[in-house]
């Protein structure tokens, strides 16, 4: 880990005595897109300030390329930076606004020309040099800001939600083409966000932080899939969550609402009698067609909710509740509420997780 | 009313016609609002002025003439223009500058927060103390027998009066108009310089610019329109005030507004006309600052949206 | 960062000291009447005078009536501008805007020749003709104040709702107006109340062109004669425009706020 591009050490800050970051110890390698993923208030966004050198770290180190980059000033950084609500100077068209970095590093007219161009075009906005931040839509604005960030070819990348002020469709496409840029220029990127669909489409791995600790680090099949704590199953995605009696620890059975169930794993030591909460994503649970192996459930639908492609059910076993997707299939209406039902799922979806 | 009422008599009943024309209508109660403050406008406000205005055109036998503004052209109404943009040019000059530094020192000086509130709520006292109190509080303090001029004298042997201040100069008058121009500068400019959102500094500084180059850059570039619609206005101020001069000077200083008041009460003009005159000038440089002030307003909201 | 911080202290403090070294050396000077002590005598002297009370009280009830007057004709209009004459609003904001292009001493001019003597409208005949014609000027003056403050109040309340919500519950116009958007912009209202109040009771151009018996006429007037009680009348009318500007700060703070701030 000592050859990490960004590594950050034992990194805590507090605020008038209200520690915000509690110790936090990351490494990214080079070229690298990480995602900072948690609810409001976890932290990220510190983390990202204090890597821009906005906040000063109350104790621990941030070495990039192995330098101490502590005693730097922000403007000493060459890092780039992309601000949640665009931050575009009003006072400068875009041709200005994404030159202005080259300027104040001296570049020569024809040269800042040049690259400016040449950012445009990267961020799909050719010929736009002349406008006016106000005259812009917000998803404009904001692959302005990029290009802005990117033009002085900086060391890394720093985005503080950039998405989270735009229109829906527009957040899906920009962050796509955010995605695409960083893979053509290879540059070490950092994301805030606290959109899990968001984290999980675009990084190569994500970290996911709750109350100023890192809960996990993974990329995002194995976040989404083998989350490593309840705070982490329950932020990133949909999941059900079942109480359970343990029936035999060493044959892992547990007894869910009368039906028993086979599950991969238990907790060590878990007594026979005692509970247990099971997770299984909604999209592991199916209606009809039980392969060999499949556990089944009965119980009867509780709720319908048509989603569009996807119809979500909740199915009451005794005392849990199921939540489950199906895909929607024009020939066949939904199920009615209060009809029985038979679900099933492959025991080795299920996952006991430690409180 | 006698049309109205006729075509709503017509118009009443369950279909109603075109609503603009029907006594129930909303819009007929909006105009009814909204007349009593048109009526007051024009006639305390749009007429006279502009009646007086006409009236400088107008010589004593009611035919047209330019011979007014002509007559304008004497030394002492020439003189008194000059003092006049002199004292409002400079009060307005030195009232910006001044009050742009003390509200960056509140608003980006990291000062605590009472101040700035404290400093707040003293320039909403500030800009609305003028006048007479204002001139007394200052001879009283400045005068020849002030407090600080005596105690200047008698303490550390500094005669203020002999080293060439006056308080009722161009000097003491402008050092008087600072009180309320320094104050009405730092309401106006306060929230311009909070617009300016940390995140423009901040950006620029990831992208390498120093303090100094984000002001140069970014930050003064942005206030400007602000700090020059806001200068025409203080211009536009000091240039209509009266009492404060009068009331430290009596008629000794010779400003525009004092030769107006004595050109009223007297006639030292020896001409009604020349004071008509005499208005239409005032308001012509007034009016000329303030469209100063509101089309470079304009601007800086456009890009500020 | 410490440079920032010291020099911010630099400006505030030569800042303070401008503006409040006037305000003591009047209060100091204003206490010197008798010589060799500082009393209060000045102040005795100002209040114990009859023309103080009579002007002092003359400037009041102008103040009061064009603070009545100011209301009656802004609120009716600034209310339907907002409501259904979206359009007149340039308009709105050029007259209110007037006041501060003509300076008072011209609309005073053009109020005495337009309703002098020989006019239609003889308002300078008579002494009651002239105050009319006073607290027109005074609404005048503080018409940009009056209308901007209830302007406002009426953008932070959502008085297109509001009064849809009223006319739906069977309320009339006059009736909203009235029980429904009055009270919840009182205070701006009361702002735009001060504001006048701190115009008016000072006010001297008017008065000495208009020869009215007014208290800034009798400041004018003290001032040319009188020695010490100039500065305890300084100090006076300090505090009446603090106290004026203090309690509309305060009121801000209580204002109800339905619509979002914008």
């Amino acid at each position: 880990m000592a050859d990490a591009f960004l590594r950050i050490d034992n990194l805590v800050k507090s605020f008038a005595g209200n520690t915000v970051v509690k110790g936090v110890n990351l490494a990214f390698e080079k070229g690298e897109f990480v995602s900072l993923l948690g609810p409001s208030g976890c932290g990220k966004t510190t983390i990202l300030r204090m890597i821009a050198g906005f906040e000063r770290p109350t104790s621990g180190q941030i070495l990039v390329e192995g330098q101490d980059i502590s005693p730097l000033p922000p403007n000493r950084r060459k890092i780039g930076m992309v601000f949640q609500a665009y931050a575009l100077f009003p006072n400068m068209n875009v041709e200005d606004n994404v030159g202005f970095g080259l300027k104040i590093a001296g570049v020569a007219r024809d040269e800042r020309r040049a690259r400016v161009e040449e950012m445009l075009k990267l961020i799909g906005l050719p010929g736009y040099g002349k406008r006016f931040p106000f005259e812009m839509s917000g998803g404009q604005q904001q692959r302005v800001a990029l290009a802005r960030a990117l033009a002085p070819k900086p060391r890394m990348l720093l985005l503080d939600e950039p998405l989270s002020a735009l229109d829906a469709k527009i957040r899906v496409s920009l962050r796509e083409e955010i995605r695409a840029i960083q893979r053509e220029l290879g540059i070490t990127t950092v994301f805030v966000t606290h959109d899990q669909e968001e984290a999980l489409s675009i990084s190569d791995r994500i970290v996911v932080l709750s109350a100023g600790n890192v809960e996990q680090v993974g990329a995002p099949f194995e976040i989404y899939n083998k989350p490593a704590t309840r705070f982490v199953a329950t932020f990133v995605g949909q999941i059900n969550t079942l109480t359970g009696r343990v029936v035999d620890g060493a044959a892992r059975t547990v007894d869910l609402d009368g039906q028993v169930v086979h599950v991969p794993a238990l907790p060590t030591g878990a007594a026979a009698g005692s509970e247990v909460a099971l997770t299984l994503r909604p999209e592991a649970v199916r209606v009809a067609g039980a392969a060999e192996g499949d556990v089944t459930l009965d119980g009867t639908v509780a709720e319908v909710a048509f989603l569009g492609s996807v119809i979500r059910l909740k199915v009451r076993l005794g005392k849990n509740n199921i939540d489950l997707d199906t895909f929607n299939d024009p020939s066949t209406p939904p199920p009615a509420l209060g009809n029985t039902i038979r679900v099933s799922l492959n025991s080795s979806d299920v996952f006991v997780l430690a409180d | 009313m006698t049309n109205v009422s006729r075509i709503a008599d017509k118009t009443a009943g369950p279909v109603s016609g075109p609503a603009a024309l029907s006594l129930n209508s909303p819009m007929l109660g909006a105009w009814l609002g909204v007349l009593p403050f048109i009526l007051f406008a024009l006639l305390f406000l749009v007429v006279p002025t502009l009646s007086l205005v006409a009236s400088a055109f107008v010589d004593g036998s009611g035919n047209f003439t330019l011979q007014n503004i002509a007559d304008l052209w004497t030394d002492q109404v020439r003189s008194a223009f000059e003092i006049s943009i002199k004292v409002s040019a400079a009060s307005a000059f030195f009232g910006a500058v001044i009050g742009l530094a003390m509200a960056l020192a509140i608003i980006r000086g990291k000062l605590p927060g009472a101040i700035r509130s404290t400093v707040m709520t003293f320039s909403g006292v500030a800009s609305n103390f003028a006048g007479l109190p204002l001139a007394f509080a200052f001879i009283a303090t400045v005068g020849r027998l002030g407090l600080v001029t005596v105690i200047l004298k008698t303490v550390f042997g500094f005669d203020i009066y002999k080293s060439g201040f006056n308080l009722l100069s161009f000097t003491g008058l402008t050092l008087t108009y600072l009180y309320f121009q320094i104050p009405l500068m730092i309401l106006i400019i306060a929230p311009a310089i909070d617009g300016l959102r940390k995140e423009w500094s901040e950006a620029a500084a990831t992208l390498g610019a120093s303090r100094l180059q984000f002001w140069l850059h970014i930050g003064f570039p942005i206030l400007w329109p602000n700090l020059l619609g806001t200068l025409s206005l203080l211009f536009a101020n000091a240039f209509g005030a009266i009492a404060t001069a009068y009331a430290l000077t009596g008629s000794s200083l010779n400003i525009v507004p004092i030769l107006l008041y004595a050109q009223i009460r007297g006639d030292v003009l020896h001409n009604p006309g020349l004071g008509a005159a005499l208005a239409l000038g005032m308001i012509v440089i007034t009016a000329f600052a303030n469209v100063i002030y509101i089309v470079v307003r304009t601007r800086a909201e456009r890009w500020l949206k | 960062m410490i440079a920032r911080r010291f020099w911010a202290w630099v400006v505030f403090a030569l800042g303070a000291a401008y503006f409040l070294l006037p305000l003591l050396a009047t209060f100091i000077f204003s206490l010197q009447m008798r010589r060799g002590r500082l009393t209060f005598d000045a102040y005795l002297s100002v209040f114990a005078d009859a023309r103080f009370q009579a002007t002092f009280g003359y400037s009041l009830t102008c103040a009061v009536f064009a603070i009545i007057v100011g209301v009656a004709i802004v609120l009716p209009a600034a209310y339907f501008v907002r409501l259904r004459l979206q359009w007149l609003r340039p308009l709105m904001e050029f007259i209110t805007l007037l006041p501060l292009i003509v300076p008072p001493i011209i609309l005073v001019f053009g109020h005495i020749r337009m309703f002098n003597s020989s006019s239609i409208l003889p308002l300078t005949n008579s002494a009651f003709g002239t105050d009319v014609l006073i607290v027109c000027g005074y609404v005048t003056l503080a018409l940009p104040y009056m209308y901007r403050a209830i302007d406002t109040g009426l953008r932070t309340i959502d008085v297109g709702t509001l009064t849809e919500a009223a006319t739906i519950l069977g309320a009339n116009p006059i009736r909203t107006m009235v029980s429904v958007i009055f009270p919840n912009i009182f205070v701006a209202v009361l702002s735009g109340a001060f504001l006048t109040f701190a115009i008016v009771i000072g006010e001297f151009v008017l008065a000495s062109l208009l020869n009215r018996p007014a208290f800034g006429v009798y400041m004018q007037n003290v001032g040319a004669n009188r020695a010490y009680e100039p500065s305890a009348l300084a100090i006076v009318s300090f505090a009446l425009t603090w106290g004026a500007m203090g309690v509309i700060q305060l009121l801000d703070r209580f204002a109800p706020k339905t619509a979002r701030k914008d």
